[in-house]
């Protein structure tokens, strides 16, 4: 049985509060979100098992700082969507906007579509899965965790990264600074099938390239000064 | 942070509608900017006529007979319609040139001109300046609106977006420009003056006189790209259409729909809640560094 809040009627501090009372008492309920019409920070700080339905797009910062808890999105996501997320998935079957992901720790961030600039930037153990394209500058400074890109990347991918692994399957518009294509062993190969079956996303992972850090700037290396 | 809207029509069906939907779509970004709040809409035209939109402080005194006056000395006929603080004048268009330059040196602050253009901006929250003006009760083909929290200058009148800088063409911004004083100089030497120390101002000067000097609405969009340095989404409001473009750190967010009936564009979602058949829309983040731009 689910629980429907009309955001039409009942003010978005309500609901978050409702939603996070949920979490807390770990009885796994479900909700359907009607009318978010853009709102920002929906659905933010569940910190418990939980399945919240959210018909329509929302705004900045939807689904941050998850814990345990699944998010849908129903529409597309403004930016900073399931920002810095420790665990729990967030589905977006629309377009994501930018930052998404940002800082995550951990759990799946889902996108259907698109996501704009700087996915995945300073990501420290999240996997995301883009069913679409990237934008610019995603995974900047990236640190740990799977960023996985069915479609293209843009410009700057992977700059100043650390030991996030990043699979794509389009093209990579350029690389960043020490970001380098890698090899694709058979662990990496298991690592990225096993995400696109969580993600229900259709492709093979022989299909992807990998790129990560060259772990040159890891360091400061007069040698390397003009990379600065 | 500011906030920006914009809706073109494809529909002459929904003209009627152009300043309820618009209107709603200003509110709604209140919270990106509570200072001040302006809306350039492009309505009716009438042939060989030209629309000056001017404000005053003191509207009692200052719009009283300036219809008359206005028409004593261009020696043609000079309609008026007061709304608030502002005044839109109509006239014929081979006289404008003097009747701006009358209407200036009488200590009014000129919002913009052209053939269907009006622009009113002021100081206060965006849903009492929508109140003051009627806007609400406007019809037109397109519009284009912002909603500001100042960074660059003071928060008056003249510092309000839209900023018009040639007949029917304004723009407005969120960002910062860094080079706009360096800008401001190059054009002046070009002839081109500024009104206000915006540096909003200084973007649509370059980009009108880039128009001026041959450049299509998209070519003149390009050279933003290379020509000014900053943080911009900048939304270009023309007698025929509308024109977006984004810097290339894209740091400012923009949101855009379509549907069969109308293009719009915001700098939230939020703004497109009440937009009909938005649920059906086509939505989608306009591209860094990428001109767009619709026109009839």
């Amino acid at each position: 049985m689910s629980t429907t809040l009309d955001m039409a009627t009942t003010e978005l501090r309500e609901v978050n509060t409702m939603l996070q009372t949920a979490a807390k008492a770990h009885a796994n309920e479900n909700y359907i979100i009607t009318n978010a019409r853009g709102s920002h920070a929906m659905a933010c700080g569940l910190d418990g098992p939980l399945t919240v339905n959210v018909k329509g797009s929302t705004g900045y910062y939807c689904a941050g700082m998850n814990k345990d808890a699944t998010i849908i999105v129903e529409g597309s996501a403004g930016p900073g969507v399931a920002e810095n997320m420790m665990s729990g998935v967030v589905t977006i079957e629309g377009d994501a906007s930018q930052y998404a992901g940002a800082t995550g720790h951990g759990g799946l961030l889902n996108i259907k579509g698109n996501a704009s600039s700087r996915c995945g930037i300073s990501m420290k153990g999240i996997d995301i899965v883009v069913h679409g394209n990237i934008g610019h500058m995603s995974a900047f400074m990236a640190q740990k965790g799977n960023l996985v890109v069915l479609g293209d990347a843009g410009d700057a991918l992977g700059d100043s990264l650390y030991e996030a692994r990043l699979f794509v399957r389009g093209t990579v518009k350029s690389l960043g600074a020490d970001c380098v294509e890698k090899e694709m062993r058979p662990e990496h190969i298991e690592i990225l099938k096993e995400l696109l079956e969580k993600a229900g996303a259709d492709a093979r992972p022989e299909e992807f390239k990998r790129y990560g850090s060259a772990r040159k700037l890891y360091n400061f290396n007069i040698d390397h000064a003009d990379a600065y | 942070m500011c906030g920006i809207v914009g809706l073109f029509l494809k529909k002459d069906e929904l003209r009627p509608q152009l300043g309820d939907l618009l209107t709603d779509m200003l509110i709604t970004m209140t919270d990106r900017g509570p200072d001040s709040a302006g809306i350039a809409i492009y309505g009716d035209e009438a042939e060989g006529s030209v629309k000056i939109t001017v404000q005053s402080d003191t509207p009692e005194t200052a719009f009283a007979d300036l219809d008359a006056a206005v028409c004593a000395v261009v020696d043609a006929p000079v309609t008026i319609r007061v709304l608030d603080t502002h005044a839109v004048l109509t006239l014929p268009e081979t006289v404008e040139k003097a009747a701006v330059a009358f209407l200036e040196e009488r200590g009014l602050r000129i919002m913009g001109s052209g053939a269907s253009m009006e622009i009113y901006k002021e100081v206060g929250l965006p849903k009492d300046v929508a109140r003051r003006f009627g806007l609400r009760e406007m019809g037109g083909s397109h519009g284009i609106g912002h909603t500001r929290m100042a960074t660059e200058s003071a928060v008056t009148t003249m510092g309000a977006h839209p900023f018009s800088t040639a007949d029917d063409q304004c723009l407005v911004h969120n960002g910062s420009l860094s080079n706009h004083n360096q800008m401001r100089r190059k054009l002046a030497k070009k002839g081109v003056f500024t009104r206000s120390e915006n540096d909003t101002e200084v973007g649509a000067a370059y980009i009108s006189s880039r128009i001026a000097e041959g450049a299509s609405l998209g070519e003149a969009l390009e050279g933003t790209l290379t020509d000014i340095d900053g943080f911009f989404t900048f939304v270009m409001g023309t007698r025929n259409g509308f024109g977006v473009v984004r810097d290339p750190i894209a740091c400012k967010p923009a949101v855009m729909a379509e549907t069969d009936d109308y293009v719009a564009f915001a700098s939230e979602y939020r703004a497109f809640a009440d937009l009909p058949g938005i649920e059906a829309a086509r939505v989608w983040e306009p591209e860094p560094a990428t001109v767009y731009f619709w026109e009839r």
